[in-house]
């Protein structure tokens, strides 16, 4: 894999403290997700072990150690959205789409993801489809929205 | 420059755009505006502007707290008083220029209301509407009429001239003055502001620092993040005259990382602090350095704990400590530390800004001032209030919340989030205030209300928050460890109708331990919720536990879906879109649907058309169900027709 963009990553950081989550954070956006070897390389390249960095890792819910789908579909666990049916929008979303939070789908297309609250309650239930927020929504509805991009990405493909 | 002359400048742009030649159009898009819309009603706004060839000033500004009514947009024609309209989508939008703005029909059956002075005929004031009028808005003031990424505007409001006064102040008379005030913490703990801000001062050694705590973890609360999209500098003003009157030098905002956009109008903030000279060294030219760090917290609930975020902050794993040393005397990297919520700092600069005693105005005895609330559940006017501390609960969730949805009947209201209470409505009188509130077995807390009807399961409502917390758990001590999931296994198995009858007190004798033993309050507050629906919803646990059945037909285990004959009118609609291939019928014949197959998703319900109404829920109830599909009893052909 390539390590040169993770050079690049830490290059500000060194030598500074409490820079650990920053620098995490940085390398799952440019890769994605973490992978091993990047974890190995940022312990060595601030002067700490393996360990701790994937110990800071796993501690985080941010932080992921595999790849992610391609549209990243997340439904809101938090309270308000529960108590106006969030459970059943991830229970459609999970039959739709044949796979269960955290896993992605085979072709790579989807992933789905719980979410505890992203502040727009008001408008509860609310899903996430990569930064776009979608609020009130319907087992039914949010199956129409997966139909829709499902579509689009086929198009896109051929 | 001079802080006056900034002052004086600011204020003369801002009159000068109050009286513009130019129409004006202000258009919400805080996180709630974008999710109902409100960037694609702003590309049609300005798209037919330029069709119309109007120049107008578009201001896009902080959200005002109605969310439900989103996206909201302002409009002010040159000698006009202000309209407010509400659920403006791209359609309406293009009709208000075209008719307003080109024409003279300001669409009063659109309007909200008119903001400030002047009226029009047929347009209420927006002071009167429901939602706002029983309001005191004191730190959101400026959420959804000033520019927040303008520096200017805020100064113009009478902005960071708090902190250009408690520069000229000693920082024992700024403590004095926050005192005075009766400021208590607004993050949940309720610890007086100013008394905090003295033992950090007094505290010993050269290097200190204060923090804003932007974790806002707690579900179904948002107050903190509407603040800071809507006016972030109030918040940075905060911090600035806390580094002057405890000698920090460097302030931090530890911010969750879900919420991106408060975020980045705080990174733009701090940016445009910089260039007036309100960071860095010779602040307004005093003698006082002080420096502001972002960071990005990575989706932990517990680094909300004090101790906890400082540890994460300092890039470790974010577990708690146990206090003392308490973070006055040892806290960031060992040193004298700070720390308050958002609403706390921006309190305190409104109150230098107008007086400890004016802040003390407002409030109870003991709970001085106003807070924010977040109203969402089952409330028909969700969004973001602010009113004085001690209003009546009822006065909170009937008048401005307009009571729940679709005149469904009221059950409790949750106050506090995971670590606070449900109350029931006999406990609707209680002032909302901190002392009331912890009598009752819920808390104030950050501010979080979340509504519950008829239709919610309380003893549900109680394993939500247990699994939210177990799952949250750092796992540093015993008893928040296993003790919670020992309280979760219990109520997955009452709401999956395999409780006993001994579970209850089971539960009471498990919270006891873990409110009792627990390192931090993470557990020490977690059985909450689990107390107060036994206190008050105690025959809800009871109907699960001995007679199986879910009082609020929500518990998947203990209920079914059921097509009513009587109602059922042959449409084929349910039928077709089950996904589980369950409910047998044909057209004109009654639907049954096969209890077998059936995977309670809700679909069938969630379909049928609303004037049918045939599909209900059962826990326990009876019904007289054919066996095979019979022909519909209501003869109404033309409806199920139109249905198809
Ligand atoms: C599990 C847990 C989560 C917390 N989350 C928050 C939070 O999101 N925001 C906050 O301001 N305080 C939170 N607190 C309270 C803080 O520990 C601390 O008391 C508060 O930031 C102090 O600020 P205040 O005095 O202005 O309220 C939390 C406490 C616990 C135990
Ligand atoms: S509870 Fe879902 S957005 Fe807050």
């Amino acid at each position: 894999m390539d390590l040169t963009k993770l050079k690049a990553i830490l290059e500000p950081y060194k030598g500074q403290k409490g820079s650990l989550i920053a620098v995490l954070q940085k390398t799952q956006e440019v890769y994605g997700y973490l992978p091993e070897e990047a974890l190995r390389e940022i312990a060595k390249e601030l002067g700490t072990t393996a360990n701790e960095v994937y110990g800071v890792a796993s501690f985080y819910a941010q932080f992921r150690f595999k790849p992610q789908g391609k549209n990243v579909v997340k439904v809101c666990e938090g309270t308000a959205c529960h108590v106006r049916g969030s459970h059943r929008l991830l229970e459609s979303v999970q039959d739709y789409l044949h796979i269960q939070p955290g896993e992605i789908t085979p072709d790579g297309v989807f992933g789905v993801e719980r979410v505890a609250c992203v502040g727009c309650c008001a408008l509860a239930p609310v899903m996430i489809i990569n930064e776009d927020v979608h609020a009130g929504m319907t087992p039914v509805e949010a199956k129409k929205i997966l139909t829709d991009i499902e579509k689009s990405e086929k198009t896109q493909v051929k | 420059m001079e802080f006056e002359k900034l002052q004086q400048q600011s204020m003369a742009e801002w009159k000068e755009l109050q009286s513009s030649k130019k129409p004006r159009i202000l258009i919400g898009t805080g996180t709630c505006g974008r999710a109902a819309g409100s960037l694609k009603t702003l590309e049609a706004i300005k798209n037919e502007l330029k069709r119309l060839n109007i120049d107008a000033i578009v201001t896009e500004v902080g959200c005002i707290g109605l969310c439900y009514t989103e996206p909201i947009v302002d409009i002010i024609k040159p000698g006009q008083p202000r309209i407010a309209y509400g659920k403006v989508t791209p359609e309406v939008a293009v009709k208000l220029i075209q008719d307003y703005l080109a024409g003279d029909n300001p669409h009063p059956e659109l309007a909200l209301g008119t903001v400030g002075e002047g009226t029009i005929p047929g347009i209420p004031k927006m002071s009167e509407h429901p939602m706002l009028k029983p309001q005191v808005r004191i730190s959101l003031r400026n959420c959804g009429n000033i520019d927040p990424k303008d520096i200017k505007q805020y100064i113009a409001s009478g902005g960071y001239s708090g902190f250009a006064k408690a520069l000229q102040m000693a920082p024992d008379d700024v403590i004095a003055e926050l005192k005075k005030s009766g400021l208590r913490g607004r993050g949940g703990a309720g610890f007086s502001a100013g008394m905090k801000w003295e033992l950090c001062r007094k505290a010993p050694g050269d290097v200190k620092y204060v923090i804003c705590n932007f974790d806002e973890g707690d579900p179904g609360a948002f107050m903190n993040r509407l603040l800071l999209e809507g006016d972030p500098h109030s918040l940075l003003e905060g911090l600035l005259i806390g580094g002057h009157a405890i000698g920090a030098s460097k302030g931090y905002i530890y911010c969750r990382a879900e919420k991106p956009l408060a975020i980045e109008r705080l990174d733009f903030a701090i940016k445009q602090m910089h260039e007036y000279g309100l960071l860095g060294d010779n602040i307004l030219g005093s003698k006082m350095s002080f420096d502001i760090e972002v960071k990005k917290g990575a989706g932990a609930f517990v680094c909300g704990e004090e101790t906890a975020l400082m540890a994460s902050i300092e890039g470790k794993r974010g577990m708690p400590r146990s206090r003392p040393p308490f973070p006055a005397v040892s806290g960031l990297w060992g040193k004298p530390t700070n720390i308050n919520n958002v609403e706390t700092w921006a309190n305190s600069a409104i109150i230098l800004q107008k007086g400890g005693a004016w802040f003390a105005g407002f409030g109870t005895e003991k709970s001085k001032g106003t807070k924010t609330f977040a109203l969402a559940g089952k409330i028909t006017r969700t969004g973001l209030i602010e009113v004085p501390m001690g209003m009546p609960l009822r006065t909170i969730i009937n008048d401005i919340g307009g009571g729940p949805v679709g005149g469904r009947k009221f059950k409790a209201v949750q106050t506090g989030g995971p670590s606070g209470g449900c109350l029931p409505a006999s406990k609707l009188d209680l002032p909302v205030d901190y002392e009331s509130l912890a009598e009752a077995g819920a808390i104030v807390g950050s501010g979080g209300m979340v509504v519950a009807d008829e239709d919610t399961c309380m003893v549900d409502l109680a394993r939500f928050f247990l699994s939210f917390v177990q799952h949250e758990s750092c796992g540093k001590c015993v008893p928040c460890r296993v003790g919670t999931r020992q309280m979760l296994k219990i109520l997955e198995r009452i709401t999956n109708g395999k409780g006993k009858p001994e579970d209850i007190a089971q539960l009471e004798n498990l919270a006891k331990t873990i409110k009792a033993g627990s390192l931090c309050a993470l557990g020490g507050t977690a059985p909450n919720p689990v107390l107060t629906t036994l206190r008050y919803f105690k025959d809800e646990y009871e109907a699960h536990i001995n007679d199986k059945r879910c009082p609020a037909h929500s518990c998947k285990a203990l209920i079914e879906y059921a097509i009513v004959p009587q109602k059922c009118e042959g449409c084929m609609i349910c039928m077709r879109q089950c996904p589980a291939s369950a409910i047998k019928g044909g057209k004109r014949l009654i639907h049954i649907i096969d209890q077998s197959k059936c995977t309670k998703c809700g679909t069938c319900m969630e379909v049928c058309p609303e004037r049918f109404g045939a599909v209900v829920k059962l826990s326990g109830e009876k019904m007289d169900i054919p066996s095979e599909p019979i022909p519909v009893i209501v003869k109404n052909k033309a409806a199920a027709a139109k249905a198809e």
